[in-house]
Order: C-alpha cells, then sequence, then structure tokens
C-alpha cells in the first residue's frame, strides 16, 4: 500500500516535468506541423544555465533558497526563451515555405550543434549542483510511510503552476488568441492582420520557457547533468506528447502526468528495468485504440 | 490626401511556372464604391484577388491602396528583392530590408483591405464572437502582463472590443449564435460571420470573393441589403466577385470583366449587359453556365 502511494507520488512529479517539456513539442507541432527535435536540448542548456546563474549567485553570496530560485528562475527562463527564439529565427523560419521534411532535419542539425556547442564549451563531464532545499515530508502508513522531499514538493507546486498560467495565456489573453487562430489558419489569421511570424516565434519562446522551468526543477532535484540529458528526456516528453495528441494543449500535461505515473508504478511493483518497455508498450497500445492520442483530434486533410 | 480612387491595379502580372493567370490587368475601384470583378470559371478573379491581398507575391505590375491616409504599394510590404539603385540610397536600402524582414500580408491589412474566401475560412473551433475578437487585435491591448494580471486598461480595451464584436453580430443577424462554436453554425450564417469577421478589422476596402455562393435567393437579397449597408453606413468600398448574375447588376455600380487573366471590358452594368466581348466570353466559355445578362 505505501509503495503504491510513494509510487503515485513519485510519478506524478517526474509526470508534470514531462508535461512541462511535452508543451513545447505540442505546441510548435500545433502551429507549423513540424517536430522540434532540439526541444530537448534547449532542455539541455536551460540546466546548464542553471547551473551557472546558481554559481554567479552563490558568487555574489546570495544563499537565502527564495531568492535564489526567484533569480535562477527568472533567468533560466529568459535566457532559454532567447535559445528558443534563435533556433526558430535561424533554423526555421528560413525553410517556412519548403517540404515538410526540411525543417525535421534542419532541427535534427540544431539538436547536434546545440549538443557539441556545450560539449565544447563546457567539457563532457557531467556536472554537478549542490542541494538548495533539504528536509522530508514524511507520512506514515500502517508499517510503512510515504515520503516527499521538499524538493519534491516545489517541483509539483512550480510545475502544475507553470501548466495553470500557461492555460491561462492561451485560453484567456489575446496573444493566446491569436496563437489559437493562427494554430487553425496560419493564411487566414496573416489576412487578419496578424503577424503570423511574430506569434510562431512567441510560440517558441513559450515552449523553451516551459522547458526551462522543467530544467531548473529537475537539476535542481537530481543535483547532476550532462550534455546529452536532453536526449532520453526530450524522447519521453515527445512520447508525453503523441500519448496526449500532439497538438492538445491539455493533452501533452495529461500524457505527462501518465506517462510519469506509468513509469514510477511499474518500476515501483514490478521492475525497474522493463519500465521504459512498459512506458512505451503503453504508448503503443493506446495509439492502436485511439491513433490520435487521447485528446487529440483525428487528423483532417485542409483543403 | 484625397485620391478619388481606392485601389490602383496597373500592368498586374501573374505566372505560375510557365502559366500565366493574369496579364497586364488594368482596373481601379473609386472610393465609396461597390464595384464587382467578375468573368467565366478560371478567368483568374480569384487571382486578382490573392494578389490584392498578399496572399500571393504579384509577378510584375503594381497594386496601389490609397486607404487609411496613407499610399500602401502591396508589392512594397511583401518585401522584393533588391535593386541596384538600393546599395546607392540608404533610406531605400533600410525600407527594403525592413519589409524583407518584417514584411509580410498582415501588412496588407493594417493599411486598409479586408478580404473573404470562396471557401469559407473560419477559425472553427473557436466561438462566434472569439472571431470577431481575433480579427480586433490591432485594437485591442496586446501586452501580456497586462492579459495575465487582468489590468483595468486590459479589461476595457477587451470590453469595447466586445462591444463591436456585438455591434457587428447585430448589423449581420447573428447575435443569437455568439457563443456557438463557428464550425457549427449554417453554411449562410457562416458566410456573414466572415463578413463580419473582416469587417471587424476596420478596413477602408472590402474584397468579398463570391459572397452569394450557396445562398438561396432570400439570403441572396438579404446579402445585398448588408453589402449596401457597409459601403453607405460604414463609408466601405466593396469590391466583390460574384456569379449571381442578377445580384452583381443590382448592386454594383461599376463592373470589371476578366477572361483568361485579361480585362476584356469595365464600366457601369448597361455598358457590360450590352457588350459584346462579354456575352461571347460567356457563351463560349462554359456550355452549362445560366447566362441571363
Amino acid at each position: 500500500m505505501d509503495i503504491v502511494l510513494q509510487q503515485l507520488v513519485n510519478g506524478l512529479t517526474l509526470g508534470s516535468v514531462y508535461g512541462l517539456i511535452a508543451v513545447g513539442y505540442t505546441m510548435v507541432y500545433g502551429i507549423i506541423g513540424m517536430i522540434n527535435f532540439a526541444h530537448g536540448d534547449v532542455y539541455m542548456v536551460s540546466a546548464y544555465i542553471t547551473a551557472i546563474v546558481l554559481a554567479l549567485l552563490s558568487f555574489f553570496g546570495i544563499h537565502s533558497f527564495p531568492v535564489v530560485i526567484l533569480f535562477t528562475l527568472l533567468l533560466t527562463i529568459i535566457i532559454t526563451g532567447v535559445y528558443g527564439w534563435t533556433i526558430e529565427r535561424v533554423a526555421y523560419r528560413p525553410l517556412r515555405n519548403s517540404t515538410r521534411l526540411a525543417p525535421l532535419i534542419s532541427a535534427i542539425g540544431m539538436s547536434l550543434i546545440l549538443q557539441n556547442y556545450v560539449q565544447i564549451a563546457q567539457g563532457a563531464r557531467s556536472q554537478g549542483v549542490p542541494t538548495l532545499l533539504d528536509g522530508t515530508l514524511r507520512m506514515h502508513i500502517g508499517d510503512g510511510y510515504v515520503q516527499l522531499t521538499y524538493m519534491k514538493v516545489f517541483i509539483l507546486v512550480a510545475a502544475f503552476s507553470g501548466m495553470g498560467i500557461l492555460t491561462y495565456i492561451i485560453q484567456k489573453t489575446t496573444l493566446g488568441r491569436m496563437c489559437r487562430a493562427t494554430q487553425q489558419d496560419r493564411k487566414m489569421a496573416s489576412i487578419l492582420g496578424i503577424n503570423t511570424d511574430r506569434i510562431i516565434s512567441y510560440v517558441f519562446v513559450i515552449g523553451a520557457a516551459m522547458a526551462a522551468l522543467a530544467g531548473v526543477l529537475i537539476t535542481l532535484d537530481y543535483g547532476s547533468f550532462d550534455f546529452f540529458v536532453g536526449f532520453v528526456i526530450g524522447v519521453k516528453a515527445f512520447t508525453a506528447a503523441v500519448l496526449g495528441g500532439i497538438g492538445s494543449l491539455p493533452g501533452a500535461m495529461l500524457g505527462g502526468v501518465i506517462l510519469g505515473l506509468a513509469e514510477s508504478l511499474f518500476s515501483g511493483l514490478v521492475n525497474t528495468d522493463y519500465k521504459d518497455v512498459f512506458a512505451f508498450g503503453l504508448l503503443v497500445t493506446i495509439l492502436i485504440f485511439r491513433p490520435s492520442g487521447l485528446l487529440g483530434k483525428p487528423a483532417v486533410e485542409k483543403v | 490626401m484625397k485620391q478619388d480612387n481606392i485601389l490602383t491595379v496597373e500592368h498586374l502580372e501573374m505566372q505560375f511556372g510557365g502559366i500565366k493567370a493574369l496579364n497586364d490587368v488594368n482596373f481601379e475601384i473609386k472610393r465609396g464604391s461597390i464595384s464587382a470583378l467578375i468573368g467565366p470559371n478560371g478567368a483568374g478573379k480569384t487571382t486578382v484577388f490573392n494578389c490584392l491581398t498578399g496572399f500571393y507575391k504579384a509577378t510584375g505590375g503594381a497594386i496601389t491602396l490609397f486607404a487609411n491616409g496613407k499610399q500602401t504599394r502591396v508589392g512594397k510590404v511583401l518585401g522584393e528583392p533588391f535593386q541596384s539603385s538600393d546599395y546607392v540610397n540608404p533610406a531605400a536600402f533600410a525600407s527594403r530590408l525592413r519589409y524583407k524582414m518584417f514584411g509580410g500580408s498582415h501588412l496588407v491589412n493594417r493599411s486598409g483591405l479586408a478580404r473573404t474566401f470562396q471557401n469559407i475560412r473560419l477559425f472553427k473551433e473557436m466561438s462566434v464572437v472569439e472571431n470577431l475578437l481575433v480579427a480586433q487585435h490591432m485594437q485591442v491591448n496586446r501586452n501580456l502582463l497586462a492579459g495575465i494580471f487582468n489590468t483595468p486598461g486590459y479589461r476595457k480595451a477587451e470590453s469595447r472590443a466586445l462591444e463591436r464584436a456585438f455591434y457587428w453580430l447585430e448589423v449581420m443577424d447573428l447575435v443569437d449564435h455568439a457563443n456557438k462554436l463557428a464550425g457549427s453554425m449554417s453554411y449562410g450564417q457562416q458566410r456573414r460571420l466572415e463578413i463580419a469577421r473582416s469587417m471587424c478589422t476596420n478596413p477602408e476596402l472590402i474584397c468579398l470573393d463570391e459572397p452569394a455562393a450557396g445562398l438561396n435567393p432570400a439570403e441572396t437579397h438579404a446579402l445585398s441589403s448588408m453589402i449596401r449597408v457597409l459601403q453607405k453606413e460604414h463609408n466601405a468600398t466593396v469590391l466583390l466577385i460574384e456569379h449571381d448574375m442578377g445580384m452583381v447588376m443590382d448592386i454594383s455600380e461599376h463592373i470589371v470583366v476578366l477572361d483568361h487573366g485579361e480585362v476584356i471590358a469595365r464600366g457601369g452594368p448597361d455598358d457590360i449587359k450590352s457588350n459584346p466581348k462579354v456575352i461571347a466570353a460567356y457563351l463560349g466559355a462554359e456550355d452549362d453556365e445560366e447566362v441571363t445578362l
């Protein structure tokens, strides 16, 4: 009983982070119909930026947790956002009107560039950051107990507020309305005077910002990372996006949480080595019965 | 600057590979008029519209719009290639570079031209009101932080936009459907919503591509009077493509006839009706096309 509960809690934290990254895949796919393979590496870059910001803050003698976390989040999100904007401007926009495959290849190239650039600039060895937040919440149930580090609590709160804010932006604000219009019919949006190139840039920045939030949270929790962390988590988040229905924002969040839960429940109750097999098996099963994902809409060819 | 014409099209050419869809098209549209662009199927009418609105980049000629108190060359705002004279004239170079980087068909709309499409292109998964709000994005507060914190200024701009949206819903007789999804309305209602949405961008010239297609005679009649309202009460100039000759002859003051990418006649309804070239083009074009000019 306590194991199940413990794994549920672990799965929820893991899943919420998957969801944050999946948002970037799904929004970009929704608006320009391409899979941004460099997204995982944007996440990886944000991990390095987190470490650099932390080092700088500690150099200036700032150690209070709220101040440190606030500055780290703010700076990492801004700088990673600039990365997202630049990647779109340099690698994808010039290919906007070519075949659908061109930006895909360009994305893979961008991913390699980011990995190698970070490897050269920061070294190939894995890096680490100190633990910022100690302490554990522990709840006894019968003989066993369920425990949750404060850091995990922070991850849950931050990830779900991030998703909440994003949903609010997309559903309620003017920018969100323009994003949704551009997503549904880009040409028409531009005929109505919407600068669709700029909206696409915003979407990349939003995706990168969400990845940066995930990057800060995971880096602070795990403490170590290298230039290759983006790949695995990128594939997982992409899976989450497909699971939830790529192109659908709530779908990405739901897909992330389901994937996280499935992974940790399986590894807690059955076998750790096969958790990825189980997660991807789940994806295959769901896609057999719902080819467009849980919340995705069946693809209709536009006339 | 008070120009008589709101739009001039000079020597417009559009080439798709080896096919010339438009060849030396010339016409002008008078400010405040209702004009029609007619011609047999495949004559290039929609291509003209696509060039006007920046949907296509015309391969030759000039389209000039005199609206919103300024003169806009459509080719220029879409971004055109550098010319040798630009390299000695920094100002021209800078403006060319600016439009190359930030130009696009959205600028055509911002300089006062709106259009609707033959096949309806509403944002089908948004509500009717939202469709109209999207079109007013130039007039609302687009500051993201203001939106997140829902500041008084943001709310005020938003409620002004809502008022305008409901005004147009009333004009187009769609108030009862305000909160429906745009895609769930009937065909005729979707057509009217598309016109309302275009009008929400505050255009001086509105181009309607076959607004009466698929409407029954009663709906067509209602549409004609709505178009007159646009012209009379909102000082909009209307340019329409239409196959319903009854409607065209009824409402338009000026007609341009296009055939095989060329203008074959221009003039008032009566001139066009008796023009032998127009009659020949229509009779020779399609066997099944009913012609009662």
